[in-house]
């Protein structure tokens, strides 16, 4: 996989992931205190950044073997969740993900709980918020961050793809002061899945022992496949589901 | 202390496996026979795991939406 690849799937899905804790941060941050928010979320980044850098050299002294089997079979399970998830989406059986309706459910939430200070913290409802949205949604980051990283041997640029759309997302966040309403998430969401289906597809089988036909020229043969697959699953989907709603309707005009 | 146990196990198995573990099973089968006809048979069996997940997509959607209008 050449370094571009690696940079642009950590870089989306970083930025998916950045998208969401941000509106999760905002709900704190606008409804209760900053001071207290940005704490919080400074904390959940640095359990992060620790997470990554006593993770990240670890990876690397496994035995490339092995570690390609076993983090090929996670990112392809990790890959057909956000696929599925995002076909689904798509195809109307699960609700889009409406990042306006989850921050005025935050916000909400913020606003009827009450203030109390705890261990420094001046707010500890605002810290707690803060730095669980950003705690979990960051989880995945690294783990797609660490897996790619470790299996390309550049942790580095995997890294740093991940700074590069924090720093974006956040950048966007201060300039327009609302949730991201407008990223189009569930696309996004699709193309990460497919990737992280794809290297994992790559990854796994070579871990188990398979010589690709092509070498790694077959990742070009395997990422367009794995995205027509869910294309055609999201077409099929979306057919079955508008002839369900169709016989209904037909039987309504008959009666 | 169980409590939390069950908590943070919880919180792992659907963080790695999520709302279908039908999924992780089919993949983590497919990578055992890939294994396996490639070391013990001597087949390069590239094409297993693509099927596989091909098929656990499938699956998976079907079980999701069956039912649903």
């Amino acid at each position: 996989m050449n370094s571009l690849a690696l940079f642009l799937t950590v870089f989306v899905a970083c930025a998916v992931e950045a998208v969401e804790a941000l509106t999760i941060v905002l709900a704190a941050g606008l409804t209760r205190e900053w001071r207290s928010t940005f704490q919080g979320m400074a904390a959940a980044l640095a359990v992060l950044a620790v997470t990554v850098a006593v993770l990240g050299p670890a990876l690397t002294l496994v035995p490339l073997t092995g570690l390609r089997l076993v983090v090929g079979a996670l990112l392809v399970v990790f890959g057909l969740q956000w696929l599925r998830k995002a076909i689904l989406r798509a195809s109307g059986y699960k609700d889009l993900h409406d990042e306006e309706a989850i921050y005025e459910r935050q916000s909400a939430a913020a606003r009827a709980a009450t203030s109390r200070g705890r261990r420094g913290v001046r707010d500890w409802y605002a810290f707690t918020l803060s730095f669980k949205g950003v705690l979990l949604e960051g989880l995945e980051v690294v783990f797609i961050a660490i897996t790619f990283g470790a299996n390309q041997q550049d942790l580095g640029l995997a890294a740093a793809a991940a700074a590069a759309a924090v720093v974006v997302v956040a950048a966007a966040g201060i300039a327009v002061r609302a949730p991201l309403s407008r990223v189009p998430e569930n696309s996004l969401k699709f193309a990460v899945g497919v990737m992280l289906t794809s290297f994992g597809v790559f990854w796994g089988a070579e871990g188990a022992g398979v010589s690709w036909p092509g070498n790694d020229a077959a990742l070009l043969a395997i990422v367009p496949a794995t995205a027509l697959v869910g294309l055609g699953y999201t077409a099929l989907l979306r057919r079955a589901r508008a002839a369900r709603a169709a016989v209904p309707a037909a039987e309504r005009s008959a009666a | 202390m169980s409590r939390w146990l069950r908590s943070f196990g919880a919180f792992w198995y659907d963080f790695v496996i999520g709302d279908d573990w039908r999924v992780a099973a089919v993949v983590a089968v497919a990578l055992a026979l890939t294994a396996v006809l490639v070391h013990a048979a001597s087949v390069n069996a590239w094409w297993l795991l693509p099927v596989a997940v091909i098929g656990a997509l499938g699956w998976s959607l079907r079980r999701a939406t069956s039912g649903k209008p």
